[in-house]
């Protein structure tokens, strides 16, 4: 006869474990709705200050905790116009007045800044005030994106409500080939499943493929489960985690036990999804959605004018080297403008010190600042009837500022290969030539 | 909801829309910097340009399914409560869209007929104590709508969290 299953010992996902955590609980239920106390509040400089501010104000109320709050500038900066100025201005003079102790003015893009300066580790649970919030989960923690109204509500009392999620977990196995990355596992899932495949559940990679990821490239997968509609995108704690918090500037040191209690437990209830890596090509999601996804192959006649390597999904050091690998020693096509915007100031250092960004100008690359930029269509934006391929998350149309554009959504390798030859190009034509 | 009366939200015109409408169309990036009434003034410019002129206080979105997807930004669900528009009802909602249109008083009704509903169709939504939120259109009369936790229910007909957090506050006094 079968044990009676207690359940507080009944097997649990990594994202049931994370909730009952946050809830002061030993065992969360898919489906019940819980009040979680927040580790960490994250906004920048559109959703943040100038939201919170006046809310704050006509409450009376101050902020809970300011040490679990974190302010990043990265949407309007560098400040192209008046309306921009002023809402940067109100979001620095908000944080002298408000004495935050966690503030990067013009350091780079929330999503990766944030893991970057140490705020992230496994078993935290955080919110941000922006939609690709879902990157903190390639660390193990459960970190999801709200507007700033909730982002109030959090701010003043410390929790959150959430309905705790089923588990869909994407299991991919086998050696993805040269010049094949996590944004193309991306773009065949969204292909697949959806903008709203996720049904707001929450994902977590795993199978051999995930593990042999670096953090940079769970960050990708992390990141684009906003595309798929996912509340979290999770990615469970690993050797591979622990060593990349222990190189930070402000090394963060794991407990093996930090490790060990985040993983999704034998028999705990997913829904599972089985993919080949080994057999994945390139992919390309045309316009006017990130669901609109094709393999590399079919797209081969598309000229291209732009080529866009930036954001949180796509700049950081690992992509742009993963760009410079197929520009290395050429120049992009004639008629071609390789823009590309680091995802932050740490990810340009990296890039300056191993060559990439020399590699990449010397293709032809214009620099422009560590920010969101053209990708969010808010500042620098790119104007005109032109076709784009970017390596960033979304290609709405007049997302990044015109919606004349045309914009395809590649891997970093994909964007070097296509800025090279003018049109969307396999990157394995030409890393596999010798 | 046993506090609550039955209570009318609206009766007014369906403005009908296809799947996938995301954020960046009810709310466009090139018009984020400015203030809501600017930003409602360009919702869903490129989907339905007479749209945010001629909508009347009282209507009602009906959409395909994914409504909401993308940004984070919850001016996507303000710029339709400053048009005026009570619901929205579609088949399925992005999941951070559902909370931030609750957040600042958007009624979302998930509605899996909400495709059969024709443009122009005259929709009566209400929230009542026993069954909840309820939808019926002039032409196909009740529709089959899921169900909303209470909470959420609140908070919509308190006009959205900051007036909620108002009442929390005003309460902690009294105590």
């Amino acid at each position: 006869m079968m044990k009676p299953v207690q359940p507080d010992r009944a097997p649990q996902t990594l994202a049931q474990k994370l909730i009952a955590r946050a809830a002061g609980r030993d065992f969360v239920t898919h489906g019940e709705i819980v009040n979680c106390q927040v580790d960490l509040a994250m906004f920048h400089d559109s959703s943040g200050p100038r939201r919170l501010k006046p809310m704050l104000e006509e409450l009376g109320a101050p902020i809970w905790d300011k040490s679990r709050v974190v302010l990043v500038m990265d949407h309007y900066v560098p400040a192209q116009d008046e309306d921009s100025k002023r809402i940067v201005r109100i979001a620095r003079d908000w944080a002298r007045e408000q004495d935050l102790p966690h503030v990067y003015d013009s350091q780079g893009i929330c999503h990766v800044v944030l893991p970057q300066n140490g705020h992230i580790v496994p078993g935290r649970f955080c919110v941000g005030g922006d939609s690709h919030s879902p990157t903190g989960g390639a660390f193990g923690a459960y970190m999801f994106g709200i507007g700033s109204t909730e982002m109030l509500g959090v701010v003043v009392t410390g929790e959150i409500w959430v309905q705790v999620p089923q588990t869909i977990r994407m299991i991919w196995d086998g050696v993805l080939q040269k010049g094949v990355c996590a944004k193309d596992m991306m773009l065949a899932m969204t292909q697949r499943f959806g903008m709203n495949g996720g049904g707001y559940q929450a994902i977590e990679y795993a199978g051999s493929t995930v593990k042999a990821l670096s953090m940079p490239e769970r960050m990708t997968l992390s990141n684009m489960s906003a595309e798929l509609g996912a509340q979290v995108g999770l990615v469970a704690p690993d050797e591979v985690t622990r060593q990349w918090l222990g190189q930070l500037d402000q090394p963060v040191n794991l407990d093996p036990t930090d490790i060990h209690h985040w993983q999704t437990d034998e028999g705990a209830e997913t829904q599972d999804h089985h993919f080949d890596g080994a057999a994945l090509s390139p992919m390309v999601a045309a316009p006017h959605s990130p669901a609109n996804t094709r393999a590399v192959s079919e797209f081969a006649a598309q000229s291209i004018q732009v080529a866009y390597v930036g954001a949180c999904t796509g700049a950081k050091h690992a992509d742009m080297r993963a760009a410079a690998s197929v520009l290395s020693g050429q120049r992009v096509a004639q008629g071609v403008n390789l823009l590309v915007a680091p995802a932050s100031l740490r990810d340009l250092a990296l890039a300056k010190a191993d060559g990439t960004h020399q590699i990449l100008k010397d293709a032809g690359a214009q620099f422009l600042p560590s920010a969101c930029g053209a990708c969010a269509g808010y500042g620098n934006t790119i104007k005109g009837d032109v076709n784009v391929i970017s390596t960033t998350a979304r290609n709405f149309k007049g997302r990044m500022g015109d919606p004349q554009s045309q914009v395809f959504l590649a891997s970093p390798y994909t964007v070097g290969a296509s800025a090279l030859r003018g049109r969307v190009t396999d990157p394995r034509t030409i890393l596999n030539t010798p | 909801m046993s506090d609550v009366t039955q209570t009318v939200i609206t009766t007014g015109r369906a403005w009908c829309l296809g799947p996938n409408v995301d954020t960046d169309a009810l709310a466009p990036g090139h018009a984020m910097s400015k203030g809501i009434e600017v930003i409602a003034r360009h919702c869903l410019e490129d989907v339905r340009p007479e749209f945010s002129t001629r909508v009347q206080a009282g209507d009602c979105l009906v959409a395909g399914a994914g409504f909401g997807i993308g940004s984070s930004r919850e001016q996507a669900a303000s710029v339709l409560v400053t048009l005026g528009v009570r619901a929205v009802i579609a088949p399925s909602f992005s999941g951070l869209y559902f909370r931030n249109a609750f957040n600042v008083g958007l009624l979302l009704v998930t509605c899996p007929r909400a495709t059969d509903v024709a443009d122009g169709d005259a929709l009566t939504v209400a929230i009542d104590p026993r069954d909840g939120v309820t939808v019926a259109s002039a032409q196909l009369g009740p529709l089959e709508v899921s169900p909303i936790p209470d909470f959420l229910l609140r908070r919509v007909l308190l006009g959205g969290l900051l007036n909620e957090l108002k009442e929390l506050k005003l309460k902690e006094k009294h105590v």
